[in-house]
């Protein structure tokens, strides 16, 4: 029988991603809901200081590989020690983050555990001690709900920004066990990362989301939107019209062939919504549209539609969020 | 270079998605059936590397007759051969039992380098490449945005939340792309290339000519299954902001909604 639901924690740059806290509350529901402890697993070069952070959202039990060789994600070591841990700990439930590299590494630890995986839920259900996961198909335009064969282990990846994270408790402490994992010889390598230090938001995390569409003209238009972004604490998107343009790269593109997301406002500007926008930031929970065309299909779908030349009222919204703002 | 490319076929992103009286099957009468975007990527990325280093680029596919004719579309494109594995023990497959059998197609192939795109615009499993690189015991390197090989070792650079990195890896290797229409901008099929594709060869495999059983990667074999399709939420048009105002007074207008109604600034 299995004792335990584990979790993946994924740490970057001295710290956890917010996600990770999010699948150990989720984590902590679904063992509590089924009776069973909540392990986490963290892995990482100096994992080892923020380990008992997982202790303050549920996790009964941290096993921590903490080593030089793990600095840099990278599947072919972090497949293989991660599975090890998980055979000896014989979870019946397995939670990830669905980042970029959660997705990479739950695909990859399922080939290896044989298990069955749901990339990208957002949400997760639990009858008669069986579990049921929802993630969207066909870039949103349908939500399919997935169940797991008798005894297979069931691994889900968790959409950023989608679970409820608990109030951490400090009072909370996790039992730390640290691994000793010997770390396989790799192939592939990492050469180099450029990361952005402006502190941008990523769209599948972000609480509000500006977008850009054909009706921005021109590369340089953006601004005026990364403006707006700004004053909002907002992510900047795009349609795939402004993304096939050249004027924003793929990684801001929202839709089919693009990101999913669900914020709780998104500002679709100069966008007229074509079937395949419309899926992939229809489950918004707030949608303003702009665009001077009244007829244009995005304004079915939004909560609050203007009618306006983008040029003119973006800049006038900007100016009035920014004197609402000063006032609170 | 031998160089095999994962093709799926999939319904046209522009399709009305409907569900099945079954409430877990989509209909699939009057889709318009194209390559997945991103393996059509993974098609012109081959293509390219052909032309550098010469070889062979091979289409593997899965699924019933109709895959043929993306097969063929990509044959038209430039690939050389084809294999589609129509069986029908995969109808209820999971991406693992697919993984199972794309790897053992991909070891009777013995490629250099294995191409297919990060995820499929239908069911979106994003699991085929590392699956399929884990089952050969391979690299992976995922969601290209470029890749460069001289033969013995591929880079790429890769998006991760925040910024980009830059990978490599020695042959073989299964790459992943990611990126756009605009990144990868595959080639049209010409006129004479489509003429071409039709003598081209494409094999059609069953299970046990990759030397599987259904009991392995069959529906029989499946971990998870999807259970349930539903609609998302209807969205209903909400209001326009328009009166008597003028641009200043419909900003005005919106912060004031955004905050008292929405309540989400």
């Amino acid at each position: 029988m299995a004792e335990s639901v584990c979790i993946v924690a994924e740490y970057r740059d001295g710290n956890f991603r917010k996600v990770s806290f999010e699948i150990a509350s989720e984590g902590r529901r679904i063992a509590d809901a089924l009776g069973l402890k909540l392990y986490g697993i963290a892995v990482g070069s100096g994992v080892t200081a923020v380990a008992p952070k997982l202790g303050h959202y549920g996790a009964d039990k941290v096993f921590v590989i903490d080593n030089p060789a793990l600095e840099h994600y990278n599947a072919e070591t972090y497949a293989p020690v991660i599975a090890d841990v998980i055979k000896d700990a014989q979870p019946a439930v397995v939670l990830l983050p669905a980042s970029m590299n959660g997705k990479d590494l739950a695909a990859r630890l399922a080939a290896r555990l044989e298990a069955g995986l749901a990339q990208d839920s957002t949400e997760i259900a639990i009858s008669d001690g069986k579990i049921k996961a929802k993630r969207p198909l066909f870039g949103g335009k349908c939500l399919g709900w997935y169940e797991w064969a008798d005894g297979a282990l069931v691994m889900i990846s968790c959409r950023p920004n989608v679970m409820s994270c608990l109030t951490p408790d400090e009072g909370k402490q996790a039992e730390i066990v640290s691994v000793n994992a010997t770390i396989p010889a790799v192939k592939s390598q990492v050469l180099g990362a450029e990361m952005d230090t402006s502190g941008k938001v990523e769209l599948t995390e972000a609480d509000i989301i500006v977008s850009g569409g054909r009706g921005m003209k021109a590369a340089e238009n953006f601004a005026i939107l990364e403006e707006l972004a700004k004053v909002l604490g907002a992510a900047v998107g795009a349609s795939r019209a402004a993304v096939d343009a050249g004027w924003r790269p793929h990684s801001d593109q929202v839709g089919q062939t693009g990101k999913v997301v669900t914020p709780n406002l998104y500002i679709a500007v100069g966008i007229s919504g074509a079937i395949q926008h419309l899926a992939g930031m229809g489950s918004s929970k707030y949608i303003v549209a702009v665009n001077k065309d009244p007829d244009a299909p995005i304004f079915s779908k939004a909560d609050y539609g203007i009618v306006e030349d983008l040029f003119k009222f973006i800049p006038a919204f900007t100016e009035e969020v920014k004197k609402y703002k000063s006032t609170c | 270079m031998n160089i095999v490319v994962l093709l799926k076929q999939t319904p046209d992103t522009e399709s009305v998605i409907r569900i099945a009286d079954d409430g877990k099957s989509i209909v699939t009468t009057d889709l318009k059936w194209i390559i997945n975007p991103y393996d059509e990527f993974a098609v012109e990325a081959a293509l390219r590397l052909k032309e550098k280093h010469g070889g062979t680029v091979t289409i593997v596919s899965w699924g019933p007759q109709r895959v043929v004719e993306s097969i063929r579309t990509a044959l038209a494109m430039g690939a050389d051969k084809g294999v589609l594995i129509d069986d029908s023990a995969l109808d209820e497959s999971d991406s693992l039992g697919i993984a199972k059998v794309l790897a053992a197609a991909v070891k009777q192939l013995n490629p250099d380098i294995v191409l297919c795109g990060h995820r499929a615009v239908d069911y979106d499993h994003n699991q085929r490449g590392p699956m399929v690189a884990e089952l050969l015991g391979w690299p992976h390197l995922p969601l290209a945005l470029s890749m460069e090989c001289d033969g013995q070792t591929v880079k790429i650079e890769r998006p991760v939340e925040g910024g980009k990195m830059i990978l490599s890896s020695p042959l073989p290797v299964v790459v992943t792309m990611g990126g756009s229409h605009a990144v990868w901008n595959p080639r049209y099929a010409s006129l004479p290339g489509i003429m071409k594709a039709k003598k081209k060869p494409l094999e059609v495999k069953k299970l046990a000519d990759l030397g599987l059983s259904p009991d392995e990667c069959g529906g029989s074999a499946a971990k998870i299954r999807l259970v349930e399709l539903q609609r998302p939420p209807e969205r209903k048009a909400g209001k326009i902001i328009n009166g008597n105002l003028d641009t200043e007074g419909k900003a005005r207008e919106l912060v004031r909604l955004l905050h008292e109604e929405a309540g989400v600034i």
